[in-house]
């Protein structure tokens, strides 16, 4: 995370309800300027409500919330100057209007004080190739991209992403990871709801796990559900069969295994539960 | 300054992604030029000394005209809009929502001018429409243009929260708009409409459009053939601004960005 400890999102006992449906169940949680923040959870828990909460999409039935200590409820000319320093990235596609990329990029760029360069985003989201070509002929994963594109146009000092990388090949996924990490490193902060773990891992500064309308942790990739005290698996080949034991002193174990092999481990294999690992155990033992 | 910047960048978008949607423009601009082409073309006896049935259509179809590019097209298009995120999304960014109407109004223009220009053009070229010589009419001519289509144009904005999804909407929207013509003498001489209908047709603004539209094309001998004797063009423009003034307020005050 960066230096700067001023907050960009405040949220506290934040409570949504869908008439007798609570979904979002009581939600404290600051995110910090110059950070990206992630924020995962399974289908329903509530992800969606909260980001457009942020957004200033949907009403709140109770707590509070700041964004850019600004009140996103607020509408008029107080709440567009707010609006021209948000990016914001839908869950749900674009509708394809019969226009071409460069024509859609290029109409918004226009509503913003300080747009970044029409081109420039063009090839950060790698749209080059497709940028005559009308929006309704785009594939679903390009189409994605020409929403990342109109988040961005802006310049946008805090950017929200829904499940900004849904149908991006992995070649697209590790470039749009370059791109958020260049935002962040020109300042801006990000708030990003994801599937993908190895999304998080590669981007979060922190993320926050959410089930059910509630927070069960917030930590970073690193540490979340007490990773680093995870039980490390180690694999071996031994008497012509894989051998497996788990432990939470490896390399304890290992000078063991050295000291029999006298050397070399045939196989030898340390095996740190992943993300993935870690946040499926949680969303388990959760349930 | 930057609304009225933004709502004409807004609208000239509009009008390029309509001329694009091959559909839209065959239904809204052509389908009134088709129409005139099949009830001038049966409908060709004598009303009145020197009048025509098909030049009296032909300035009933003016005034639709009005209401086709501004109310039935916006009535749809907008439910679209809001069914599809489109408005969502611009809710998102810095724009007012006087910007998007007056994209809106700014599109409806633009047809209004195509819609009028070849339904004139058709008309003085197979069905004997005189096109007006006097100043008085082509001031008469430009009022009810600019009264109408700011009257369709609010009115379509305010119907557009009635239709609950954008699929919905045209069956909603286009039988109201045919009903209405032929309640208020598009498709068949307005005085030899039953006086129930004829009654019901005075509450709106299309049988006033249509008759001030025969005070311009038509002979000034016609008016007698009215039901009030005469052209009643100060009675129009009154009850065109009262449509006017309650459409602004219902599209200000029921207008939604979203269903949620
Ligand atoms: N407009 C709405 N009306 C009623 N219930 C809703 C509405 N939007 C969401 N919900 C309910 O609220 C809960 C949370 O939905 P939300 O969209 O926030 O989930 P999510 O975490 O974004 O899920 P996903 O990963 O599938 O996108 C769900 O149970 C959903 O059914
Ligand atoms: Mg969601």
């Amino acid at each position: 995370m960066s230096t700067n400890t001023k907050p960009a999102i405040e949220i506290s006992g934040l409570i949504k309800r869908y008439g007798q449906k609570v979904a979002v169940d009581g939600i404290d949680l600051t995110v910090y300027q110059g950070e990206i923040f992630a924020l995962l959870g399974p289908n329903g828990a509530g992800k969606t409500t909260t980001v457009e909460i942020l957004e200033g999409f949907r009403n709140l039935s109770g707590g509070k919330v700041r964004v850019l200590d600004f009140d996103p409820a607020t509408t008029g000319e107080a709440g567009r100057k707010w609006r021209n320093k948000i990016g914001i990235v839908l869950q749900s596609t674009t509708d394809a209007a019969d226009l071409s990329v460069q024509e859609t990029v290029e109409h918004f760029s226009h509503y913003y004080e300080n747009p970044r360069n029409v081109d420039e985003v063009i090839d950060e989201v790698g749209l080059r190739e497709k940028a005559k070509e009308l929006a309704r002929n785009l594939s679903g994963g390009q189409r994605r991209r020409l929403d990342v594109a109109l988040g961005i146009i802006g310049s946008p000092e805090l950017l929200f992403l829904d499940e900004p990388t849904t149908g991006f090949d992995p070649e697209a996924r590790r470039a749009f990871w370059d791109l958020l990490n260049k935002l962040r490193g020109e300042g801006t902060t990000i708030f990003l709801t994801t599937h993908y773990l190895d999304e998080a891992e590669a981007l979060a500064d922190r993320v926050g796990v959410i089930t059910a309308g509630k927070i069960i942790e917030i930590a970073t990739p690193a540490t979340l559900g007490d990773r680093g005290n995870a039980p490390a698996r180690i694999t071996w080949l031994e008497n012509g069969q894989m051998q497996e034991l788990e432990t939470s002193e490896p390399t304890a174990e290992l000078k063991k295994l050295s000291t029999r092999f006298n050397g070399e481990i045939p196989q030898l294999q340390v095996i740190r539960p992943n993300l993935e690992d870690i946040y499926l155990r949680m969303i388990g033992e959760n349930r | 300054m930057k609304t009225l910047k933004l709502g004409l960048l807004r609208g000239r978008m509009e009008v390029k992604v309509f001329m694009r949607g091959r559909e839209s423009v065959v239904f809204t601009l052509l389908f009134p030029v088709i129409l005139l082409f099949i009830f001038g073309s049966v409908f060709q006896n004598t009303i009145a000394p020197g009048v025509t049935f098909s030049q009296y259509f032909v300035a009933g179809m003016i005034a639709s005209g009005l209401v086709n590019t501004g109310f039935q097209q916006l009535a749809i298009t907008i439910p679209m809009e809001r069914e599809f995120g489109t408005l969502k999304r611009l809710r998102g960014r810095p724009i007012s929502v006087s910007a998007y109407f007056i994209g809106k109004a700014y599109l409806v223009t633009i047809l209004m001018i195509l819609q009028t220009a070849l339904l004139l053009g058709f008309g003085a070229a197979f069905f004997g429409l005189d096109i007006p010589t006097t100043s008085g009419k082509w001031i008469t001519f430009t009022w009810l243009i600019l009264l109408g289509s700011a009257c369709s144009t609010v009115l379509g904005i305010a119907f557009s929260v009635v239709p609950k999804s954008g699929r919905g909407a045209s069956a909603i929207v286009s039988p109201i708009v045919i009903i209405l013509q032929f309640f208020s003498g598009v498709f068949f001489v307005f005085s030899e409409l039953p006086i129930w209908m004829q009654q019901f047709a005075a509450l709106f603004p299309l049988k006033w459009l249509t008759q001030g539209m025969r005070s311009v094309f038509l002979p000034e001998s016609f008016a007698t053939q009215e039901v009030a004797g005469n052209w009643e063009l100060g009675r129009t423009a009154i009850i065109l601004t009262l449509w006017l003034i309650i459409g602004l307020i219902l599209s200000i005050k029921t207008f939604k960005w979203s269903e949620e």
